[in-house]
Order: C-alpha cells, then sequence, then structure tokens
C-alpha cells in the first residue's frame, strides 16, 4: 500500500497526542499540586498534537471542504466513527483543561471520560486499517491493539518528558511506567511482524480469475503498458526489499533509544534534555513504524497484476 | 445511506464469457467514451501523450497465461469492471454515505458531490473496481451504465450497458440475475458461471462463464510448416519415392 505522508504523520502524531491525553485525564488523582503553567503545557500540547495529526490527515483527501461530511456515517464507516469520537474527546478534554486551568476545579470524572475517549478514538483509527479484508497483514484483532499500545507509549513518554521539564526530575516511578509501556508495545509489535510473516495469502491469482481450476495462472499481458491509480495506491514495492533493516530502525529508535535515554536520565541532574531525545528519538522510530506498516501491506487487487 | 441493503428486487449485472472474449479492448474503449460524458465527472487522463500517462478507466481488460497439468498453456483475456456486490465492503467504508447500493436494482453507485476523495472504498475493493480520478479527485467507479439501462430517449437495443452494446464477439451479457429465468441466469446455470475470489466474502452480482476445455486430439502442436512442403505426384512422385529409397 502506498505510504501517505498526510496519513503516516497523522497516526503517530494523533496516536501520540491522545496516549497524553489518556495520561492526563487520569492525572487528578496524582497527589502533586501543578501549576498552571504545567496543565497549559501539559494540555497544549496534547491537544497541539493531536490536532496537528487530524487536520494533517484531511491533506490527502481529494476534496478536503467536504471533510465534515465524514462525520455523518459513524453507524457504518470505522473512519466516520474516528472523526466523531475526535471531536468529542477533544471537547471533552477540552472542558476538563479549562475547568482545571482557568477555575481551578479539576473534575476526576470528566478527565476519565476524557481518557476513555480517546481510548475509544485511537481504537478507531486501528479499525480503519483492520476492517480490511483485502488486506490481510492489516485485518487482525491485533492491529488496533498495536495502535493503542504505541499511543500509550507515545503518551506515556511525553508526560515524562513534561514532567521533568518542570519538576527537573522525571522520578523513578513515571520513569518505570514509560519503560514498561515501551517495552509492552513494541513486543506486540514485533509479534504482529512475525505473525504477520507468517500469513497465507487468502486470494491468489488463480481464485481472483477463477481459472485455477485450469491450472497455474499468471499475467501475461497488462492492461495497458502505464501505470494506474490501482497499481500507484496497492502496489507500492519499494521499501519491501529494506523491510528488514527499517524493521530494526524503528525498534532501535522507538525503543531501545528511548530505554536507554530514559535509563540515563534517571540519576542524572539536568534529566530533561536526555528525555526530549528520548522522544524525538521514538517518534522517529515511530514514523518508520506507521510508514513499514502501509509500504509493506500487500493488497488482495495486485493478484491480477502478477 | 452507507448500510447495505437486506436484499435488492433485482440483482442487475453482467455476465461475461472468457470462452468468448477475444481481448480486443472494444469495451474499454466504448465505456470509456460513453462514462467520460455521462454519469458524474469525466474520466479524465493525465499526461496522455507524454511519457506516463495514466487515466481513469471503469473496465480494463487483462491477460493471463494458463498452464495446466498437461497439454499447451491458453491465454484467456479477462475484462474486468465492479462486480456490484451484495456484501460491497466499498459502501460500508464510506464515511460520507456517498458509496451506496440501490435496494431496487442493486447497482453500486457513488454520489460525487458527496465524495471528499478519501480513497477508502478503493482500499475496501479486493477488485480494483473503483479508481480516483486524477482530476476531479473523485471516486469513479462502474455504474452499469445506469444512464443508459433506463433511458428512454435512446433506442431499445441501446439499453444496455456500453460494454455489452459494443463487443464484437458477444462476450459480455446484462440482465437480472436474480430472475432465474433471465438469459443471463440461464448461461450462468448451463455454463457454471463462477464468483471471483469467493473467500473475499463480498457475494459478486456480476459472473464469469469459464473457457471451455480444449479438444483432446489437439494436445500435439501441428507442424504447419511441413504442410506448406510441395509434395510431389504421379511419375515425379514415384521418381521421388525410388530416389530417396535409393539414398
Amino acid at each position: 500500500m502506498h505510504p501517505a505522508a498526510s496519513v503516516i504523520f497523522f497516526t503517530v502524531f494523533s496516536g501520540a497526542g491522545f496516549g497524553l491525553l489518556i495520561l492526563m485525564g487520569f492525572a487528578t488523582g496524582s497527589n502533586a499540586t501543578p501549576s498552571t503553567a504545567f496543565l497549559v503545557v501539559h494540555f497544549g500540547l496534547a491537544f497541539a498534537m493531536a490536532v496537528a495529526g487530524l487536520v494533517s490527515s484531511t491533506f490527502h483527501l481529494g476534496h478536503p471542504e467536504r471533510a465534515w461530511r465524514a462525520l455523518t456515517q459513524w453507524r457504518s464507516s470505522w473512519l466516520s466513527r474516528e472523526g466523531v469520537l475526535a471531536i468529542l474527546t477533544l471537547a471533552v478534554a477540552g472542558l476538563y483543561a479549562l475547568l482545571w486551568v482557568f477555575f481551578d476545579k479539576p473534575i476526576g470524572l470528566l478527565g476519565w471520560i476524557s481518557a476513555v475517549l480517546a481510548l475509544v478514538t485511537v481504537y478507531a483509527t486501528g479499525m480503519i486499517y483492520a476492517q480490511i479484508k483485502a488486506v490481510q497483514l492489516w485485518n487482525r484483532t491485533l492491529t488496533p491493539i498495536c495502535y493503542l499500545l504505541f499511543s500509550l507509549a507515545g503518551g506515556g513518554l511525553l508526560f515524562l518528558m513534561l514532567h521533568a521539564l518542570f519538576f527537573g526530575s522525571a522520578g523513578s516511578f513515571l520513569s518505570s511506567v514509560a519503560m514498561v509501556l515501551l517495552v509492552i508495545a513494541w513486543a506486540v509489535k514485533i509479534f504482529w511482524w512475525i505473525s504477520g510473516d507468517r500469513i497465507v495469502p487468502l486470494s491468489t491469482t488463480e481464485s481472483a480469475t477463477g481459472l485455477g481450476k485450469i491450472g497455474k495462472t499468471r499475467l501475461f499481458e497488462q492492461p495497458h503498458t502505464g501505470s494506474n491509480y490501482l497499481m500507484n495506491e496497492m502496489g507500492h514495492q519499494i521499501a519491501r526489499k529494506h523491510a528488514t533493516k527499517l524493521r530494526w530502525i524503528s525498534v532501535g529508535l522507538g525503543a531501545v533509544l528511548p530505554i536507554i535515554l530514559i535509563l540515563i536520565a534517571l540519576p542524572a541532574p539536568a534529566d530533561a534534555l536526555w528525555l526530549v531525545l528520548a522522544v524525538i528519538s521514538h517518534m522517529a522510530g515511530m514514523l518508520t513504524e506507521r510508514w513499514l506498516f502501509f509500504a509493506e501491506a500487500k493488497h488482495a487487487v495486485m493478484t491480477f497484476y502478477t | 445511506m452507507t448500510t447495505l441493503p437486506e436484499t435488492t428486487d433485482r440483482k442487475l449485472g453482467l455476465v461475461i464469457d472468457l470462452d468468448i472474449c477475444v481481448g480486443c479492448h472494444a469495451c474499454v474503449v466504448s465505456c470509456k467514451e460513453w462514462n467520460t460524458g455521462g454519469y458524474g465527472a469525466p474520466l479524465s487522463d493525465q499526461q496522455p501523450y507524454g511519457d506516463e500517462p495514466v487515466g481513469t478507466f471503469l473496465n480494463r481488460v487483462h491477460t493471463f497465461e494458463v498452464k495446466p497439468e498437461s497439454g499447451p498453456a491458453r491465454v484467456v483475456h479477462f475484462p474486468k469492471s465492479c462486480l456490484h456486490c451484495e456484501d460491497a465492503p466499498c459502501v460500508t467504508v464510506c464515511p460520507t454515505g456517498a458509496s451506496f447500493k440501490r435496494s431496487d436494482d442493486g447497482i453500486v453507485l457513488v454520489n460525487e458531490s458527496s465524495c471528499i476523495g478519501c480513497g477508502l472504498c478503493a482500499w475496501a475493493c479486493p477488485y480494483g473496481a473503483r479508481e480516483m480520478d486524477g482530476a476531479e479527485k473523485v471516486m469513479k467507479k462502474c455504474t452499469l451504465c445506469v444512464d443508459r439501462i433506463y433511458n428512454e430517449n435512446i433506442p431499445e437495443e441501446d439499453r444496455v450497458p456500453s460494454c455489452v452494446r459494443t463487443c464484437p464477439a458477444k462476450a459480455r451479457h446484462f440482465g437480472d440475475l436474480n430472475d432465474p429465468g433471465s438469459d443471463v441466469s440461464i448461461m450462468v446455470a448451463d455454463r457454471g458461471g463462477f464468483d471471483l475470489m469467493p473467500e473475499q466474502g463480498t457475494k459478486p452480482v456480476n459472473k464469469y462463464l469459464p473457457p471451455r476445455p480444449k479438444q483432446e486430439d489437439l494436445d500435439e502442436p501441428v507442424n504447419l510448416a511441413s504442410l506448406a512442403e510441395p509434395k510431389a505426384t504421379g511419375f515425379l512422385g514415384w521418381l521421388d519415392d525410388a530416389l530417396t529409397r535409393i539414398g
């Protein structure tokens, strides 16, 4: 599948932004009394990332001016549900943040609702891809779970970084939480990759053409000498030969390096800088992972072209 | 709008005979000609005379080689367009309601003025039946020539999809596949018409008729060159034989 930059940016940044909102939703329960600046920066970063991602997702639309129409079919379409849920989450989280920042009234219930909504939003993002039966690599229960776990891991790391920026130290508890979230997310992702490599294709050129009853079938002539929309959109192959290397790079940048940086930051006095680097490294790893998510996926239609 | 109808009164669709198709691409051309001026946005081309021409087509003809266990391989021309599936995944993924399946005749259509051009329906279709137009940025697909089949301003024999009307080999047929007495249903029953990718669970309405088996005694390829060699008869023939025998 063609890896569109706008969609990669959308899923990675919105995912992390919503992840941070999930953690902020539970933050009223903590003992620390955060300053106004702390809240403004935390909520500000979460909203900025989530909204930037959502805006970016409209860039790949043929008609962005009609994007509002995508909010109408939530009863049947995961893409529509994702849009509705994202707006609902931002509204509830916005109210929660507003009351806390300006009126000093942190309403725990509102935070919890916004956290649950953010979780369901990220799940819906994953389901946009997981629902597509024609792309077997995506069409698995584990796909939305990966999206959820990466959202939490990204949110956890952002939360840790901001905490260190404000309080000078991240603390061992939050550092451990961030590391555990990273390890779980990437472990599941590695399992997703390994199990994905073992998929037996559901459709073949023989089943696609129905000619398998006669014998082994292969494409003799393409319908045209040039390319077409389907081949450009569904037939992306550039990345596949480097897939293994890119997987290592994404795990290295997304998990290993951030964990090393968290461990370095733990005893260091000026640890926030290390954690800023950890966030940058993680996001680079996530962009690689998300690029592979599209580039490695094979679509059933290509059986008509091989 | 994007939920599928439980059932449709009729199931209008195509039956394509793979035994007869000669791969002339006339259906591709006539489809583009009719539909670029018919329902919805035109079917544009990008760089039609440039180095890398691409364009929107609702119907394309692939050609496959099939190699049986024994005997020579055979070439099968394979026209492919929207199959107007009963369980169309392209319809339910649509976030705007632009994609829909009609409950009266089962035709799957796109309301282009509601289409945001997200491309998700093209991803959902395992057959590659939908193409985003490069100029209009809306999703295009076979309409089963909805602007011909009910059109009382054109002669009655023209009230079939353009591809069916134009096929010089009569490899394409149009009709109601829900009516067991229709010509297309009888054809499917007689010839063992089949679904493409039944494993995808889309329940396509369009059916394909398989190529008929090859004649068994034609297994060995005939050496045509030997038939063209001049063969002497009469006295010269006897002389030819005699001299050959002497060696």
